[in-house]
């Protein structure tokens, strides 16, 4: 996995229709008391809509994210490393096949999330819009998107949803694997031959911005979510996942003599906080709405394989020949 | 023992799993749904790690590290049955050739877990365990699509036709079946056919599908490193990136 939901495309739509006011204070006192929500709960629409928007965009961020390190799999160097590969790549679908079902709790089927991603209507994580040219950017993803999808899925797992936060704890133990799959093949690069060195650089240089894009714009100029912080739908802010990301993850980095591309980053000791470049905020916005490197090779690769398997699921839900008891 | 004998047999079941293994794993981000993703990469993984258990049987023996042997090789040292080799195609094809395929797999093993040669009892018991759950679900597809309705009964028929001479072409006998028999190491492909025929007719013989004749005539080769275009393709892209440095740590 890879990111929490709340960051792929701004919330817009933050107005509360009118609900019954005892019914929305019962609701949020049961929240402010830790209780979770479940499927047959009376929930507010706004919080159902968020929620299914969110866990959806969730869901597919898992299968896209499967397409880029999946390319790799064929060409994982070594038993080793194809065997764990292919066991990551198999956990990221089973967690969209987590992620659909939990969704489908809050009344959206799985077919019409995944036809939404198809139109172009329901997005999910930019990060995935990105090439992995080389075995290191593979890697790469293995490791620290990984890492920085923990950052964000840890948070939302205290969150006040009963499905998605239960589907978010199993995901979160199998993500605690892919990272160390991940970090120990960045190891083996980063401390390896000149050329294998050379990779992991490049593959850092090329995935810094993306990373820093990964948690969403600053709080200061993103859409206000109040009522989704009271309602326990979004856990903590970009900054927030963005500075415990840097705070666990820069030295170790550092630590492997890699050089991070940005000569500003450091944490501040009065603040405690990370000083950076700010990434290019344009550019995210452009990849967010289409226009980055993979959007639609991802999507035509997914397309793809639905045309492709339609047959397979009509035949599932239509079989049109009833069972004939051969003669023979 | 005949290590010589012990060394071909294991050389061609550690291929036909890799091979088949890495076909498999293609799958993965491109199932018909979501759950065929991640159950062809479930026995990509079986399988993927068996034939490493096999390799290392023969580097018990005296062959190379397994690493060196899979993915250093060239396309006419490799000893798979070309049915293995071949792409996936559509689904239908892929399950097809799951279906005969992992049928005689599991016939196979069965057989091999009485071997003489003790080492590869051992692991052929471990293996037919696993095998058990891929002729399963084959079998429940087979079964499935093979009953639903027009266009699935005739592209499953279309993939069986086409895979039939491929599939007999598994049993291609090596040049030291007789070795092997007199010696139990291993029952021989003769037998294990015959009881594939009869277990893939119990199952066709459920659907709508009709059996190609046993006696069209077999493609064979692979076992002694004829090989289509498409396994010299499938060894480059595996090889790619272990090949930068073949020598380092990845
Ligand atoms: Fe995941
Ligand atoms: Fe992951």
């Amino acid at each position: 996995m890879y990111g929490g939901g709340n960051t792929f495309d701004p919330i817009t739509d933050t107005k509360q229709a009118t609900e019954d006011p005892q019914k929305l204070q019962e609701f949020e006192a049961r929240i402010e008391r830790g209780e979770k929500i479940e499927p047959s709960d009376w929930m507010p629409d706004l919080y159902r809509k968020q929620l299914i928007r969110m866990i959806e965009q969730h869901a597919h961020s898992e299968i896209i994210g499967a397409l880029p390190e999946g390319t790799w799999i064929t060409r994982a160097p070594g038993f080793k490393r194809k065997l764990a590969l292919m066991a990551k790549v198999q956990d990221e679908v089973g967690h969209a096949q987590l992620l659909y079902a939990a969704a489908e709790t809050l009344g959206k089927s799985r077919e019409q999330m995944i036809d939404d991603l198809l139109e172009g209507k329901s997005k999910y994580s930019n990060i995935f819009n990105y090439p992995a040219f080389t075995w290191a950017d593979a890697c790469f993803i293995s490791w620290l998107v990984d890492a920085g999808a923990i950052v964000n899925q840890l948070a939302n797992s205290k969150g006040s949803y009963g499905p998605y936060c239960r589907a978010l704890e199993r995901i979160c133990v199998e993500e605690s694997f892919h990272l160390k799959y991940g970090h120990h093949c960045v190891i083996h690069l980063a401390t390896g031959t000149d050329i294998q060195r050379k990779m992991m650089q490049e593959a850092l240089n090329r995935w810094w911005e993306p990373m820093m894009h990964f948690f969403g714009p600053p709080d200061k100029v993103s859409v206000h979510t109040e009522v989704l912080m009271k309602w326990k739908v979004k856990m903590s802010s970009n900054d927030q996942c963005r500075n415990q990301f840097l705070d666990m993850y820069v030295p170790k980095i550092l630590e492997l003599g890699l050089t991070i591309p940005d000569p500003l980053l450091r944490k501040n000791p009065e603040t405690e906080q990370w000083e950076y470049t700010e990434p290019d905020w344009e550019v995210f916005k452009k990849v967010i709405n289409g226009d980055g490197p993979c959007n639609e090779e991802r999507l035509a690769v997914r397309r793809v394989a639905e045309a492709r398997g339609k047959w397979v699921r009509q035949a599932l839900l239509k079989p049109k020949t009833e069972y004939v008891t051969p003669l023979a | 023992m005949n290590t010589d004998a012990i060394k071909e047999l294991l050389y061609k079941i550690a291929d036909d799993q890799l091979i088949i293994g890495h076909r498999n794993s293609e799958w993965t981000g491109m199932g018909p749904i979501l759950e065929e993703d991640i159950a062809f990469s479930s026995m990509a993984q079986d399988k993927i790690g068996q034939s490493y258990a096999l390799y290392q049987l023969l580097h018990d023996l005296g062959e190379d590290e397994p690493d060196q042997v899979a993915f250093m090789r060239k396309a006419n040292q490799f000893k798979n049955s070309q049915l293995t080799e071949l792409p996936n195609g559509e689904y239908d094809y892929s399950l097809l050739r799951h279906f005969l395929f992992d049928t005689a797999e599991s016939i196979r093993f069965e057989f091999l877990a009485q071997s003489a040669y003790s080492p590869l009892a051992l692991l052929a018991k471990k293996i037919q365990g696993e095998l058990r759950y891929h002729t399963m679900h084959a079998n429940t597809w087979i079964k499935q699509l093979g009953n639903a309705n027009q266009e699935s009964i005739l592209r499953l028929q279309a993939s069986l036709d086409q895979l039939f001479p491929f599939a007999l072409g598994i049993f291609e006998p090596s040049p030291f079946e007789n070795v092997l028999i007199e010696e139990k190491i291993f029952v021989g492909e003769k037998v294990i056919m015959q009881k594939w025929q009869e277990q893939i007719a119990k199952i066709l013989n459920a659907t709508e599908l009709l059996i190609p004749s046993f006696s069209e005539p077999a493609i064979y080769g692979g076992r002694f490193g004829h090989h289509t275009e498409h396994l010299t393709l499938l060894l480059e892209e595996m090889s790619e990136v272990f090949r930068i440095d073949p020598t380092a740590e990845w």
